[in-house]
């Protein structure tokens, strides 16, 4: 029986959701008890998950009991259990903020696709097979659609037509990408991938370059890498917020796949695949950084101020994993906990904003529980940019420590301080107008032409969102203070990583039977 | 056969792709789906071309099979691709008929102006 909970992350939600469309359409609080029953459960069925892993065991679940280049297998090693258990952590105070704020209400079907999306995710962190990271992504991504555009509206729509579009070619590359690595390994499963690469001969592998750079170009797509990152903004700024804050574990299933693929399978010893994530992946990350940091100073909306806010966090967490060694990733996988939950904070924050006055950075008569929003924001704000004494700064300070030895080193320094002054000034710029300018101005006359907020707020339960936005502002205080566990757990998956002998053997079944 | 099925799958990318380029939604939703398609057949390909064989390994002498697991990816692409189109035409829809507009560009925000959802 325990054997079996590995899939349960999976077929949870699977079966919550049905559950919830079929038979409890028409009874929204018994479909916001169902949720979030998944939820805790989920969250509970992962940590047991994650402590199994904990010791650095490798466990293998067969599908059909098929072995394992022959049949789909799901893989969970410390690097998934780490991924799952941050999924399922920020999914439960999201789900919160979206009953409390009302926003499950101005739909159909919240819940059900809110399972939906993570039944793709924990299954994308999962699966050890590459075609099935392709169908779990489709889920994640089909679930996505529907939740971006939750509430409908014009703009959302058309700002839902660029993100699926963009997705649907992403998810035809990553098929392309697939077929050359199996035209010329002739396996999809990621272990026997890794022992079919490295013996191909070095003049063989012309399809296999090209295969891998196709793959890396879907996993930068998701991770929102520079120029593959025109769809970010948009889509999460006009996205339903607690939406968007789900979305900020999407960019990480990007960065995820990257880890994955780029030390399993194209890992930095194999010759073919040599410079390819050193010459390509660090100037594209380094310019992702400085592209989110400047459209952080220039937004003008509060939802695509946090959007860029994501964009340049990815930017940081993809210059430590572009470097691909032991301590840069163990300095990656600590920023990646603390960006996913910096960003969904900051983009439930934009949400409490947008709720009130509209959303636009511009002064504005002060709204109703300003003080409580603005600590919040300025919370966020500093976590986000990366400064003293949340876990950005730790992270931040990770990451420029690994960098060392590396030959870009001043580059990256220099492009990892910049970027973090420059959100800094962008965050203060709209802190200062959203929450302090407005104090001014005279209650009657005001120089914008905000609208009144759209909902009433007396008629939600408003402790809820502040709840869930706690929640996550506890998660990061409890990085920071347990700094310590929390880095030598990223080293050990590092070193785990960086050793794929383990994995293979176990997932190939040479040793385990 | 290797030259039909090669510059079919050239083909029909190239279209998809001067399709997507387009300003409006529809062209971009047919250059898609010319995307897709390109993708189905290329797969077929990555199971090395082969006509009047059998994807089964025959038990009981040495017959000549095609490998199987191409057509198992296409088929689980084909669905993946055809469910995917219809969500995007749904959406594309939605914006059209809520704005009146099918371009894929998002319009300027007038500043300040309240949300439209």
């Amino acid at each position: 029986m325990m054997q079996h909970l590995l899939i349960a992350p999976v077929v949870l939600p699977a079966l919550v959701a049905p559950f919830i469309i079929m038979v409890l359409r028409h009874h929204l609080d018994l479909q916001r008890i169902f949720s979030v029953a998944s939820a805790v459960l989920l969250a509970g069925v992962t940590l047991a998950l994650a402590a199994q892993a904990a010791d650095g065991t490798v466990k293998v679940y067969e599908l059909g009991d098929w072995p394992a280049p022959f049949g789909i297998v799901l893989v969970l090693d410390r690097l998934s259990g780490m991924m799952i258990v941050l999924t399922s952590l920020l999914a439960l105070p999201v789900l919160l903020y979206a009953i409390g704020s009302g926003w499950d209400t101005r739909g159909s079907n919240f819940h059900a696709l809110f399972q939906f999306q993570l039944m793709g995710i924990m299954g994308a962190f999962l699966t050890g097979d590459a075609f099935n990271l392709f169908v779990f992504f489709e889920v994640l991504l089909i679930a996505s659609y529907g939740l971006m555009i939750h509430s409908g509206g014009t703009r959302r729509f058309q700002a839902g037509v660029q993100y699926v579009v963009f997705n649907l070619l992403g998810s035809t590359l990553f098929l392309f990408a697939l077929g050359t690595l199996y035209s010329v390994t002739g396996t999809l499963n990621m272990a026997d991938l890794a022992v079919k690469v490295s013996q191909i001969p070095a003049e063989d592998t012309a399809l296999l370059r090209a295969g891998a750079v196709m793959l890396l170009l879907v996993f930068a797509i998701k991770a929102a890498l520079l120029p593959l990152h025109f769809w970010l903004p948009s889509a999460y700024a006009n996205a339903p917020m607690p939406v968007a804050a789900l979305f900020a574990i999407m960019t990480k299933v990007g960065a995820y796949s990257i880890l994955r693929m780029y030390t399993l399978v194209f890992g930095p010893e194999v010759a073919a695949t040599a410079g390819l994530t050193e010459n390509w992946l660090l100037p594209a990350a380094l310019l992702t950084l400085i592209a989110g940091a400047v459209g952080v100073l220039g937004s003008n909306k509060i939802g695509r101020l946090a959007a860029f806010g994501a964009i340049a966090s990815m930017g940081t967490l993809l210059i430590a994993v572009s470097l691909f060694t032991q301590t840069a990733t163990a300095a990656a996988l600590y920023y990646l906990v603390h960006s996913t939950l910096a960003a969904a904070l900051l983009f439930l924050v934009a949400d409490l904003v947008m709720e009130r006055q509209g959303g636009w950075i511009l002064p504005q008569l002060p709204m109703p529980q300003t003080g409580l929003i603005s600590a919040l924001f300025f919370a966020a704000a500093i976590a986000l940019a990366g400064m003293p004494p949340l876990s950005g700064f730790l992270g931040k300070l990770l990451v420029l420590d690994a960098t060392r030895g590396s030959e870009l080193a001043t580059w990256i320094w220099a492009v990892i301080l910049t970027g973090s002054l420059i959100t800094i000034i962008g965050m203060a710029r709209a802190g200062s107008l959203l929450f302090w300018k407005g104090h001014g101005l005279p209650q009657q006359n005001t120089d914008t032409s905000a609208e009144p907020p759209q909902q009433n707020p007396a008629a939600r339960p408003a402790q809820l969102p502040f709840v869930a936005c706690f929640g996550l502002l506890a998660g990061l205080v409890a990085l920071t203070v347990f700094a310590g566990p929390a880095t030598r757990y990223a080293e050990a998956t590092a070193a785990q990583l960086f050793q794929p002998q383990a994995y293979i053997a176990t997932v190939l079944g040479e040793e385990a039977k | 056969m290797e030259l039909l099925v090669a510059s079919a799958v050239g083909i029909l990318t190239a279209a998809g792709i001067y399709l997507i380029l387009r300003r409006r939604s529809f062209p971009v939703i047919l250059g898609l789906s010319l995307i897709t398609y390109a993708v189905n057949v290329f797969l077929f390909a990555s199971g090395r071309l082969m006509t009047a064989a059998p994807p089964i390994l025959n038990k009981y002498e040495e017959v000549a099979y095609t490998d199987p697991l191409p057509q198992a990816l296409v088929l689980t692409a084909i669905v993946i691709s055809f469910g995917m189109t219809a969500v995007v035409v749904m959406i594309a829809l939605g914006a059209f008929l809520s704005s009146r507009d099918d371009r894929t560009a998002l319009p300027a925000e007038p500043e300040g102006a309240g949300e439209d959802a």
